[in-house]
């Protein structure tokens, strides 16, 4: 029976030395404890925050570079289609020009030719003109002298040329 | 008291440096010592009253009593502190009463126990009221056990400080941080809806208070603070206070007009709620007091056993030791692990009274069914 007597000298004593301790724990050791406890979970919680940001940032630039790598090379090769064509542009352009050099070349030559042509032409029936008149005068000439033969001359001569 | 010295038999028992030889020969030495004591015996003599020794051996004391042999009785005497209105003050040492605590000082006398105030002749005097409040073995205990507890604390608080919060814990401090993380994530958060950061100090107290007595009441030869009933009294009213002034117009609600019943189960239920206010706490109070004593009583018993079948012949004392050890061996082992039970239990059941004390009342009001469910299956 007596161990269900509370006895009033442990009451009193456990009360104070609870309260003591409670109070003492409290301000001294609870409070840093828990605070420091806490602030490191804080940091913890920040540093892996802050690391998934990096992450995710990381991936955003992976992401972005990937991106920009891809259209580099787009451009790449847009450029090299781009130069492909002007090249070849460049090529028919400058063939089509060298034809038409080329027509025009020709068309002056044979304009040249023609105009030689002609112009050796008339020479020609210039000369023709002369050795006609250099021939008239000959047989005019020679008809002073000769009648029959005169006649006979102007036949041979008429025969001997021919114009061509 | 002869039979105390089986208290020595507890402390070699227990101590798992001493195999069985050194421990037989205790009991032996115990059982020749019975022999040549027995007369000195106030009750029956020559008989071992295993249900007195081991009652006396959960009781409180006014000293510190080891073991006795022979006429060597070592123990440490306490001081006595009693207040009388009649004869005020008086202080001394526990000595003062001898050894058998028969001795008359200052008008004091020493009977079971218990400080009675005694005229000249010798009989009691019932004009006189005595106060006791005297140093007994379980508040000496339990001031060790407070400056064990504040000293380790203190240590570790300032390793907190010093490191600061962004060094890893180290030594000591990752016990006891192991043990502050536990109450806080698994009985202050899950039961305080977020209220935890302002009961942290006093639920942290209470579990290392009661720890660290259950521990030292584990080493033998101490006192059994933990499974003392005033002490865990003392504990129960303070749950009791710190419940009582968390308490939010919602919670008394509920006592006084329970909702969602019938006018008349009413009138049953709001008496059984109010118990229910003080029955809490004094749950508390029993629960402690019960599985800490009844842990000790169980060790002693096992022990007494020895000296019960010592009695009948030495043989049967000598044979059964090595199974009474065993047995108690094993109870220890599991009380090592009560200490720690019961000190989180009464913690975490402090937690979920003052959780139910400022349960908030929104979200539920137009639903009331549910939560008198709760309120029934606790």
């Amino acid at each position: 029976m007596e161990l269900l007597l509370p006895g009033l000298g442990i009451i009193f004593w456990s009360l104070i030395a609870f309260i003591v301790v409670l109070l003492i724990l409290k301000k001294f050791a609870w409070k840093p404890i828990l605070t420091s406890l806490k602030d490191r979970e804080d940091n913890i919680a920040s540093s892996i925050a802050s690391a998934e940001k990096v992450k995710a940032e990381m991936a955003q630039l992976k992401n972005e570079n990937e991106a920009l790598l891809a259209k580099a090379r787009e451009e790449r090769a847009a450029l090299l289609k781009d130069a492909k064509e002007t090249a070849d542009k460049l090529v028919t352009d400058a063939k089509e020009k060298a034809k038409t050099e080329y027509d025009r070349i020709l068309t002056d030559a044979q304009n040249a030719i023609e105009q030689q042509k002609n112009k050796a032409l008339t020479e020609v029936k210039n000369q023709v003109g002369a050795l006609v008149i250099d021939v008239a005068e000959k047989v005019l000439r020679k008809e002073l002298a000769n009648k029959a033969e005169q006649e006979n001359y102007i036949k041979q001569l008429a025969d001997g040329v021919k114009l061509n | 008291m002869a039979f105390k010295s089986i208290k020595y038999l507890l402390a070699a028992a227990f101590s798992l440096l001493i195999g069985f030889f050194p421990n037989a020969s205790f009991a032996q030495e115990n059982e020749q010592h019975e022999a040549t004591a027995a007369h000195h015996a106030t009750e029956e003599p020559g008989k071992f009253n295993a249900g007195e020794t081991i009652i006396e051996h959960v009781l409180d004391a006014h000293e510190f009593h080891f073991f006795t042999v022979g006429d060597f009785h070592a123990s440490i005497p306490l001081p006595i502190i009693l207040y009388s209105p009649e004869r005020g003050l008086s202080t001394f040492s526990s000595s003062a009463f001898g050894h058998g605590g028969h001795e008359i000082h200052e008008g004091y006398k020493l009977e079971k126990n218990k400080i009675i105030p005694v005229k000249e002749d010798g009989s009691a005097d019932e004009s006189v009221k005595v106060y006791d409040f005297s140093l007994t073995k379980n508040v000496v205990q339990m001031f060790i056990g407070v400056i064990l507890l504040l000293v380790i604390m203190l240590s570790v608080a300032k390793k907190y400080k010093t490191n600061g919060a962004h060094k890893a814990p180290s030594g000591f401090q990752n016990v006891v941080e192991v043990a502050i993380t536990f109450v806080r994530d698994d009985v202050a958060r899950p039961n305080l809806h977020g209220k935890h950061e302002k009961y942290m100090p006093y639920l942290l107290t209470v579990f290392f208070f009661i720890f660290i007595n259950n521990v030292i009441g584990l080493i033998p030869g101490s006192a059994n603070v933990t499974g003392n009933i005033a002490f865990t009294a003392v504990l129960a009213v303070v749950s009791l206070l710190v419940i009582l002034f968390s308490t939010n117009s919602h919670f008394w609600g509920h006592i006084f007009w329970p909702p969602g019943v019938p006018f008349l189960v009413k009138l049953i239920l709001i008496p059984v709620e109010l118990l229910g206010v003080f029955i809490k706490p004094a749950a508390l109070m029993i629960r402690l007091f019960a599985n800490m004593t009844a842990g000790h009583i169980v060790i002693l018993s096992f022990v007494s056993l020895i000296f019960i079948f010592g009695n009948m012949s030495p043989v049967a004392g000598w044979g059964f030791s090595p199974v009474s050890v065993a047995f108690s061996v094993f109870i220890y082992m599991i009380e090592i692990l009560v200490a720690f039970i019961q000190a989180f239990i009464f913690t975490n059941l402090t937690a979920v009274f003052i959780g139910q004390a400022f349960e908030s009342g929104h979200g539920h009001d137009d639903k009331h069914g549910h939560h008198d469910e709760e309120v029934f299956a606790l």
